[in-house]
């Protein structure tokens, strides 16, 4: 059993989302930043659908009620096991009644705990994620909550041996993030791609698990007219007619009706996930 | 007719048709496909002039390509889906608006409503919202210049050339027609949860 002390300012449960429901009009969901998730997973032993906890911005703080082991992917934060400072990117064991804190990002956006056996909520559609959207899953986590652990499914080894790699580098929160585009369904919708690598966009602080909302040198659209709504997936990066693109994550709808003008590469999507409020933002044409 | 195909990112495709009567045959036609093993794929999503699949490795990307561009692609003449009769109160809000813009009687309204033979195009917007093709163009609705922050669990709308029921409470800018008596549109812990599929007929009973 996990208690969350300090849920911070959005703490959810998040897997490799739930997959096979578009059609009904239920959206992805899953871990924001899927690598950080995988990797946290594998760290603990765990396959890399289990449910994981996903914090945003300013960390977390848990109580082991048992012993339990974690790993903590993500954003560049202090991890701290009661008052001993713990690495990031490592499997950490926690002893029965022992304080995970994990703190503010100082870079990136969204930390990964993972925990060996997985965080045990209810399934909805088979998948344990928190849809922001359209609140299927569990409902963000408050103080308070007690959080059951999974039986784990992996056989006993040494988790501790390592080698480890070191965790993946999370931009500065002034450092500029280069998101790379696949080509999008509309690219003809948009005028003046020739030059989008010389527009710098800043991170909206309206952004959300939903989508990740770019403001900046307006996107004009080649032709007049509307779209009619179809199918997204993560990563997409639809303009809306004023200009100011819309780059969707984890929650996404199933639909849209502005035109989408490329997708975010897998590594790119992961990155999306770690930019801050006011980051400055560059999309890049796939070559 | 044919359709065309456009790339969403790598591992996700667009279909796209310039009849939206033709759409339901082109997403049976995939998911028909991928039931047979010819790719695999995690989603199949049709909506209004288009089919999304995505999940595709570069291998299954091009066989849905050539798949797809190798149909003739046509309305189905007779509907095949279950059918699903839902009581309705047409005590709607905008009742009398939608008659106005068809320039008839909010009785006459209703009757034309609840005799429409509907059939789910696609789901979008909220998990089991589903878009109800049958009304046409000739008695396509704007929706409300003004969104309702808050549109009951129920509530019948129509918005552009369809009708749909909100499965629950949410902001909607459709215009509310009606209310359904005791169907759940959307139970999680019901297989499927959604009432209404795609392909599935629908009748609005007063």
């Amino acid at each position: 059993m996990i208690e969350v002390l300090d849920p911070g300012a959005l703490l959810t449960v998040q897997d490799s989302g739930r997959h096979g429901y578009a059609h009904l009009g239920v959206s992805p969901s899953g871990a924001c930043d899927p690598r950080a998730a995988r990797v946290a997973n594998l760290l603990v032993g765990n396959r890399v659908r289990d449910a994981v906890l996903e914090t945003t911005l300013t960390g977390a703080v848990l109580r082991a009620h048992e012993g339990a082991v974690i790993a903590v992917t993500g954003a560049q934060a202090d991890v701290f096991v009661g008052d001993v400072p713990a690495p990031r990117g490592r499997p950490v064991r926690l002893g029965a009644g022992q304080v995970l804190e994990v703190g503010a990002a100082i870079s990136g956006m969204r930390n990964y705990i993972a925990v060996r056996g997985g965080v045990d909520v209810p399934a909805h559609l088979g998948s344990r994620a928190t849809d922001t959207l359209s609140g299927l899953g569990s409902d963000p986590l408050r103080a308070g909550d007690r959080l059951e652990i999974g039986a784990s499914a992996a056989a006993a080894q040494d988790l501790f041996a390592g080698p480890f790699a070191e965790p993946d580098r999370v931009p500065g929160p002034h450092e500029q993030v280069t998101l790379t585009l696949e080509p999008g369904p509309r690219a003809d919708w948009i005028r003046d791609t020739g030059d989008l690598e010389t527009r710098v966009f800043t991170a909206s602080a309206d952004s959300n698990r939903i989508g990740l909302r770019l403001t900046g040198p307006a996107l004009a659209w080649a032709r007049e007219g509307e779209l009619a709504s179809e199918g997204l997936v993560a990563g997409a990066v639809q303009v809306p007619p004023g200009g100011q693109p819309v780059i969707f994550l984890a929650d996404h709808p199933t639909t849209g009706g502005y035109p989408v003008m490329g997708v975010l590469d897998a590594a790119s999507l992961s990155l999306a996930a770690q930019v801050r409020p006011g980051q400055p933002v560059v999309l890049a044409l796939a070559s | 007719m044919k359709a065309q195909v456009r790339p969403l990112g790598s591992r996700a495709v667009i279909a796209e048709v310039d009849d939206s009567a033709v759409v339901p045959d082109l997403a049976e036609r995939l998911r028909d496909a991928r039931s047979e093993g010819e790719f695999a794929a995690v989603e199949i999503v049709p909506a209004a002039r288009t089919v999304m699949v995505s999940g595709l490795d570069r291998a299954d990307r091009e066989t849905v390509a050539s798949l797809v561009s190798s149909w003739d692609l046509s309305a189905h003449e007779v509907a095949t889906g279950p059918i699903v009769n839902l009581a309705v109160d047409f005590d709607g809000p905008d009742l009398a608006d939608v008659a106005s813009v068809w320039n008839m009687s909010a009785a006459e309204a209703v009757d034309t409503i609840s005799s429409t033979h509907f059939e789910v195009a696609f789901c979008g917007f909220a998990p089991g919202f589903a878009y109800l093709s049958g009304l046409g163009e000739g008695r396509a609705v704007p929706r409300r210049s003004e969104p309702r922050t808050s549109v009951p669990a129920g509530s019948v709308g129509l918005a552009g050339p369809y009708a749909g029921v909100y499965p629950r409470s949410s902001p909607g800018g459709w215009q509310i027609v009606g209310t359904v008596r005791d169907a759940v549109l959307w139970d999680v812990d019901r297989t499927p949860p959604a009432l209404l599929e795609p392909g599935t007929r629908v009748r609005f009973v007063p």
